[in-house]
């Protein structure tokens, strides 16, 4: 099974041996990952009991709980590492669930989809409709992602918090690109941050 | 070995006639040394029955410990002999199944204070007379201690996984909390790290239902030839409706009528649920002793593992060494989501590996018992 791109980015990141929360892990394809070739027992916290449950009947240790309201319930600086993929923009309130994400892990990856995206751009502006594309495939009245940001509001929503970035990386069309011009040629974004 | 059933099973005359088969058949060990009780008196020669279910591996490393619930016993798969019918998780445990017994070991001990062959207030104490209300008042610690004991007996150490749904928990999470070291794995189904004010509010509702039947007799009853059959069956059918959620009593009996087209205007069972409630409390009453009742559901209430640990639930879990994983269910009105929360929470606190989900299932309580196939893969991939 291939990682999506961003997660096998997170991936190849985490050094062996760390302790790992997942944040909205999924079926726990990075936390499979992080334990077949780092070693790592990591912790997830999944919304949806369906996907926990697969999680768990593959052993991994998975919490079905809800990000905006749970993660206060973790204790400071309980991993080394905490994870938030393709999350935030789903977050009653995305600026919170940084601070959290930056209480409970020294370190956080963030990955999200950018919607300033020059595809996304074009749809909006020849169509006059909200884009629905490969990566955001649903329409704007049934979607979970509440609160859409561009690599550039991410960097704004983190030069205000004064959050370190330790790293960016940015994919479109499935691999990797350079730095040059994110906002608008990224697809996704991934950041390494610390306080 | 195979030892006597003494006056058990809710006194003699109500003894089904399939007990006398029983009596040879029930496999009990005599603890060795005296059991140590949490009200600081001790039970001594105290008997554990229990069951074991497929075999046991040459380096002892393949144990499944299933504590069983409040009205549970040994008989955790196959046919009970009591009663005749499967065992109380006959779906779950078994060749194949999501316990499989063809690859782990499985053992499941009747609690002390029981009716089906540990000690209990229908056992005969030193007198030769039976216990009744002179059995001392034990916890759920107790009952976990003396399940531990008889592993120490049968030579078996770190067990792979604790495995318990309701009372059977509480033991689980008891044991965890209590010998962090013996088990590698603990399972906490449908269950609770403390007994709520309303928990406590029913099954005191039950205890009275049993000690206003003038057949209770101060719980010395046994030579009576008759027990306090209409209180208990009375406790049963109230705990059962807490057993149940409110869609699934309506979607079983909505307000069916009972072999009758049109209300009596009278007090007979009018109603389906009222029948079934009544068949359920007299079925109780041939397998189950009253004064274990009383016992047990004064265990589950004095059960609360933050209590024991100062207060801050995550302290009882700050040397356990298992993963954990918790499940709920969520039309459990009896021990709701919000405790089995508040479980995975503490274990958070201490970094534990935990895993907890709760399941979409339509029975409330009892719907670790029924049919729930997330529920079999969740077990069966928690256990490995």
């Amino acid at each position: 099974m291939s990682l999506r791109p961003d997660l096998a980015k997170i991936a190849s990141l985490v050094p062996q041996g760390v302790r790992v929360l997942d944040v909205g892990c999924g079926e726990g394809e990075l936390m499979d990952v992080l334990r077949r070739e780092r070693g790592i027992d990591a912790r997830g916290l999944e919304i949806d009991p369906e996907l926990v449950e697969k999680c768990v009947s593959r052993g991994l240790s998975v919490v079905q709980g809800d990000a905006d309201r749970d993660l206060v319930e973790y204790p400071d600086a309980a991993f080394d590492v905490a994870i938030l993929s393709q999350t935030l923009q789903t977050a009653s309130r995305p600026d919170y669930m940084l601070d959290q994400l930056l209480r409970i892990g020294r370190t956080a990856f963030v990955s999200f989809p950018n919607f300033a995206y020059w595809r996304m751009r074009v749809a909006l502006l020849v169509h006059g409709r909200m884009p629905v594309t490969r990566h955001l495939p649903v329409s704007w009245y049934e979607t979970q992602n509440i609160h859409h940001v561009t690599v550039d509001d991410f960097r704004a929503l983190l030069a205000d918090k004064g959050v370190t970035v330790d790293g960016c990386w940015f994919f479109a069309g499935g691999r990797e690109i350079g730095r040059a011009n994110a906002n608008w040629r990224a697809e996704h974004a991934v950041f390494k941050l610390s306080r | 070995m195979r030892g006597q059933l003494t006056a058990c099973v809710s006194g003699p005359k109500s003894m089904p006639p399939m007990a006398s088969v029983l009596a040879s058949n029930l496999q009990t060990v005599t603890l060795d040394a005296p059991l140590a009780l949490d009200s600081g008196k001790s039970l001594a020669d105290a008997r554990v029955a229990y069951e074991t279910y497929g075999e046991l591996a040459a380096d002892k490393s393949n144990v499944i410990l299933i504590f069983h619930a409040l009205t549970g016993d040994q008989f955790v798969s196959g046919t009970n002999p009591v009663t005749g019918k499967p065992g109380w998780w006959d779906r779950m445990v078994g060749p194949g199944l999501p316990i499989d017994t063809a690859r782990f070991h499985v053992i499941c001990a009747n609690i002390i204070g029981g009716c089906m062959g540990s000690t209990g207030p229908a056992s005969l104490a030193d007198d030769g007379q039976p216990w009744g209300m002179r059995f001392p008042v034990i916890t759920i610690r107790d009952m976990v201690r003396a399940q531990v004991a008889l592993l120490d007996q049968l030579g078996i150490g770190q067990l792979h996984a604790v495995i318990g749904g309701s009372m059977g928990g509480m033991l689980a999470l008891s044991l965890a909390a209590h010998w962090p070291d013996r088990a590698a794995r603990v399972l906490a189904i449908a269950t609770t790290a403390r007994h709520s004010a309303q928990n406590i509010a029913f099954h005191e509702v039950g205890r009275q239902a049993i000690m206003a039947d003038p057949d209770w007799q101060g719980g010395d009853y046994y030579a009576a030839g008759k027990g306090p059959e209409k209180g208990l069956s009375v406790a049963r059918m109230a705990a059962h409706i807490t057993y149940l959620s409110e869609a699934g009593l309506t979607e079983k009996f909505g307000r069916r009528l009972q072999d009758r087209d049109a209300k009596s205007f009278g007090f007979d069972a009018d109603f389906q649920v009222e029948s079934y409630l009544r068949y359920q409390g007299i079925a109780f009453t041939n397998r189950f002793d009253a004064n274990s009742y009383l016992y047990i559901t004064r265990a589950m209430d004095y059960f609360d593992l933050a209590e024991e640990h100062g207060g801050r639930l995550a302290d009882a879990f700050t040397d356990a060494k298992a993963r954990f994983c918790v499940i709920s269910f969520d039309t459990d009105w009896l021990y709701p989501t919000a405790e089995s929360r508040a479980i995975v929470h503490a274990l958070n606190a201490v970094a534990a590996p935990v895993s907890f989900v709760e399941l979409s299932a339509p029975y409330g309580h009892d719907s670790f018992l029924l049919e729930c196939p997330a529920l079999d893969r969740v077990v069966g991939g928690f256990i490995g």
